[in-house]
């Protein structure tokens, strides 16, 4: 019970000042039939050591990304994460802190979600980001909703190809307004927004241009969602975009299973009032000295109530920390040179895959991933890579595979899955 | 050039694009091939991010870290938080190879240790609260409201009670609750607890059949329990019955349930779902707002339309994730993959650790510790509601607002001497509130000098000695900021 302080002594020493005769008296409104007899049905304490081994034996049985060629994409990345970034975050101060409600005594956390909402608007062309939500899915489904208040219409049109687990998180959210629709037609009077990925599920980036005149037609805006941000620093800027959303996870992020990942949001300033999630905004403090606080929070749950913009409380904190540490090692020369490696890595693995006989590249345009069709169905030639020890791509429909290249990927990686498939297939 | 304001640990510390850049970019890259882009769109143009070396950067965070008070940094008191200490081995466990470096897509023959560590997490929970169905997905508190009162929702459609629209919640609810109600298409129902800080079998009674002499039209409640005044629902037994009859569910938000973890067990007090906060009852990091993480737990009769995914154990013992197809009556998925894994990972390191045992102590030092914190200030400051509290307690600014000191300044004062502030003016129901969350972290020396700091702070105010708490803090990093300026005239992003 290494983490509890109170001596025997203290407790003894307190109910007495109390004047409760035993810790269970303070325990009196609680009905009888509800207090556990005894203990809980499970083990009783370990030593660090015990739980350290029975922890490792668990993350011994994962095949991981470091051991071996990997090129598993589909909306979470590997990629190399800089020591700066994870030691940063790991410092008392940041890891242990609450949200920033007290802003004399969080002044490191608030300058950081401020450096972090101006990374996220410079990124997606857009005018202001918030402090960040859950994650990709979740910051699409809340873009949808925002613009269902802001055109006072139900109806979203999904315009390129959306993850399936994106989709998916939208249709829970969507299904709890009723009269919503999600529909892959074209736009009308009745359409709330447009979705537009890019690059898309398949990994194709899209132009905004037609997208945006149709927006503007049908008086619907025009939302684009990108799960690999890292394609921010080689594709045009979504500033045709009313608001741009996705995931962050890619820069400062461990996989990790699929979380903590982070997810992005900006929009035009016009919109600001709409937009769910924390903000911080610059003030001064009483010695008129810059500082940081939470602002516009009459959008907020917290104030609002039921007539809040949206039920979330706080952010991905450490997530956007992490973002913005990595992102400030970058600067701009190492984010556009991180994206152009990425994409480099990504067309040598096409050249090499295209030289497999069977396999054809599906999409020419591509950033770091793409589909490849192969000559027998996708989920066995998965289970087959990963039984010559290499995690292969995702497994669309059929002979579909979505696969992924970062700067992770070396030569030899790509040489012992061309060898495998050309063995397998 | 204008020289900073430094002072021996005082820094200044401007933001990265007002610094001087380097040529250098903090990340160093191998030489690209200068391969023809296959994009098939325009390249980005310039985007305007700062360029920095490693060590500039190093200290820019390092440096702004010094601004910030933190759990680590000393007693953190705030109310409905739960902010206890965050163990290092947490930390340690999450960043395993085995666990970090896992693709959520990869094929479950080759991540069964990460399904495995979610399938104990799922038991852990669902043995702790007694309710079975657990579903890890949402990703914090308010996520797993939602997913909790979409599963309500679920069921009543399902069932064909769609005609059930209305929650009742009781006045001094996190304001999430009547938020994430309204999301999920309800109608919220306040009722008033201002008079005892409980919900009355009265007002209940009367919110419950105000439209429907059954209660026909209600498909639940959402109640905190211990609810934010610090205080155990004594009637709690009674109401989930009433409501039970009127075919309505009970919700509960665990915000609070460090007050109970190991010594009582929710579903047996009527809860037909709850969320749990990793990040505070399982001592996960709030990391200055996130990443937390919001499981369900649900009755057997529940579960099956709590969200996906979830994870369930073969018959030869090896581990799967159920999906939409698994689970047909599923109300679908809220994230995009399996939920905040390292978050569980960092729960169950401390959940093994502590073991039945501690958690059950957990819960009685967290009680002992506020009820000694009341106990001792009760005669310095107002206390408005009678008898025991649970993890944390409620005081107001009543006596010292008649002397012109508020709440506000009560905290401010606080932070001068060297606090993190209690949570104030919530709960709503009363006027300047203070609610006071020890937990179970601290020894009764840490608890002596709080006391003491607020009985002097309060001797003060008594002997007319008020004016320097309205400009308190004077020592930390910045003295009190303006937020109206910053709302007024919102500046979000750094432009030049």
């Amino acid at each position: 019970m290494r983490y509890l302080p109170q001596t025997e002594n203290a407790r003894i020493q307190m109910l007495k000042s109390i004047g409760a005769g035993n810790v269970d008296d303070l325990y009196v409104d609680i009905p009888k039939v509800a207090m556990i007899d005894g203990l809980a049905d499970l083990p009783n304490h370990k030593s660090e050591l015990e739980v350290e081994r029975a922890l490792g034996v668990m993350a011994a049985k994962n095949m991981t990304a470091s051991d071996a060629p990997f090129f598993l994409g589909a909306g979470t990345y590997y990629h190399h994460i800089p020591a700066a970034v994870d030691h940063i975050i790991q410092r008392s101060e940041f890891l242990t802190a609450y949200t920033p409600y007290q802003p004399e005594i969080a002044q490191g956390t608030l300058q950081a979600i401020f450096e972090y909402q101006t990374f996220i608007a410079q990124l997606t062309g857009q005018d202001v980001a918030n402090a960040s939500l859950y994650d990709g899915s979740t910051a699409l489904a809340e873009a949808a909703l925002m613009a269902m208040r802001i055109t006072k219409r139900k109806n979203i049109v999904i315009g390129t190809k959306l993850h399936p687990h994106y989709a998916d998180v939208l249709k829970s959210y969507i299904g709890n307004i009723d009269g919503a629709e999600i529909t892959q037609g074209a736009l009308d009077d009745k359409t709330a927004c447009v979705i537009v990925q890019s690059p898309d599920f398949y990994g194709c980036p899209h132009k905004y241009e037609k997208w945006r005149k149709e927006c503007d037609e049908a008086g619907a805006l025009l939302v684009v969602v990108t799960n690999e941000v890292i394609s921010l620093g080689m594709l045009e800027a979504p500033s045709l975009a009313d608001i741009v959303c996705g995931e962050g996870q890619s820069i400062g992020m461990a996989m990790s299973y699929g979380g903590p990942h982070l997810g992005f949001f900006a929009c035009k300033q016009k919109y600001l009032r709409q937009m769910p999630g924390r903000l911080c905004g610059m003030t001064e403090d009483a010695d008129g000295k810059r500082g940081f606080v939470l602002t516009l929070s009459t959008r907020e749950q917290h104030i609002r109530r039921e007539k809040a913009t949206s039920n979330i409380c706080t952010n991905q904190g450490l997530c956007a920390l992490a973002f913005t540490i990595h992102m400030s090692l970058l600067g701009e020369d190492g984010f556009k040179n991180l994206a152009r490696l990425n994409h480099e890595a990504a067309c040598r693995l096409a050249d090499a895959l295209s030289e497999v006989k069977g396999v054809r590249i599906i999409n020419d345009n591509f950033f770091n991933e793409f589909v490849i069709e192969l000559p027998k169905p996708a989920s066995i030639v998965v289970e087959d890579l990963a039984t010559c020890g290499i995690i292969g791509g995702y497994a669309l429909d059929g002979n579909h595979m979505l696969v992924c290249a970062t700067e992770m990927t070396t030569q030899d990686d790509i040489e012992e899955l061309v060898n495998i498939l050309s063995e397998i297939l | 050039m204008s020289l900073v304001e430094n002072r021996r640990l005082h820094y200044e510390e401007n933001l990265l694009w007002e610094k001087e850049h380097s040529e250098h970019s903090g990340v160093d890259f191998p030489q690209l091939e200068n391969i023809a882009s296959r994009t098939g769109v325009d390249m980005r143009g310039d985007i305007g991010l700062p360029q920095l070396s490693e060590p500039q950067v190093v200290r820019h965070f390092v440096r702004m870290s010094t601004w910030n008070y933190s759990i680590d940094h000393g007693f953190f008191p705030l109310g409905s938080c739960t902010m206890k200490h965050n163990p290092r081995m947490n930390e340690k466990m999450a960043r395993l190879n085995g666990f970090a470096n896992i693709h959520p897509l990869q094929l479950e023959t080759t991540s069964q240790g990460a399904l495995e560590l979610m399938y104990e997490l799922q038991n852990w929970l669902g043995e702790l609260t007694g309710l079975s169905g657990v579903c890890l997905a949402p990703s914090a508190g308010a996520h797993g409201e939602l997913a909790g009162m979409m599963t309500i929702k679920h069921a009543h459609e399902k069932l064909g009670n769609a005609h059930k629209k209305i929650i009742l919640a009781p006045d001094s609810s996190h304001g999430t609750n009547p938020a994430t109600a309204v999301m999920c298409g309800f109608e919220v129902r306040v009722i008033p607890t201002k008079d005892t800080g409980r919900l009355s079998v009265e007002a209940f009674k009367e919110a419950l059949y105000r439209t429907d002499d059954k209660g026909a039209d209600i498909a639940g409640m959402m109640v905190t329990n211990p609810n934010t005044c610090g205080l155990f629902e004594s009637n709690i037994l009674e109401l989930s019955e009433l409501l039970h009859e009127a075919g309505g569910y009970f919700y509960c938000d665990g915000a609070n349930f460090n007050a109970i973890v190991g010594k009582a067990r929710p579903a047996d007090f009527g809860v037909d779902v709850m969320h749990i906060n990793l990040h505070k009852t399982f001592s996960t990091p709030h990391g200055g707002g996130g990443p937390g993480s919001g499981p369900i737990c649900c009755t057997q009769e529940l579960a099956q339309y709590m969200p996906v995914p979830v994870v369930v154990q073969n018959d030869d013992l090896s581990y799967s994730l159920e999906s939409e197809d698994d689970r047909p009556a599923t109300l679908g998925r809220l994230k995009a993959f399996q939920g905040q894994f390292g978050v569980y990972v960092r729960a169950l390191s401390y959940m093994m650790s502590m073991g039945a045992d501690g958690l059950k102590q957990v819960s009685e030092d967290a009680v002992l510790n506020a009820n000694y914190i009341l106990s001792q200030l009760s005669n310095d400051y107002h206390v408005p509601y009678d008898g025991y509290c649970m993890h944390e307690c409620l005081l107001t600014d009543k006596k010292q607002k008649e002397q012109g000191v508020a709440t506000l300044d009560i905290a401010k004062a606080l932070v001068e001497y060297g606090y993190h502030p209690m949570t104030v003016y919530f709960p709503l129901v009363l006027a300047g509130t203070m609610l006071i969350e020890p937990t179970e972290t601290e020894s009764k020396d840490a608890l002596d000098r709080f006391i003491v700091t607020m009985k002097n702070i309060a001797v003060d105010v008594k002997n007319g000695d008020c004016d320097k708490f309205h400009s308190f803090p004077q020592s930390s990093p910045r003295k009190r900021l303006d937020e109206v300026k910053a709302a007024r005239n919102p500046v979000l992003r750094w432009t030049d």
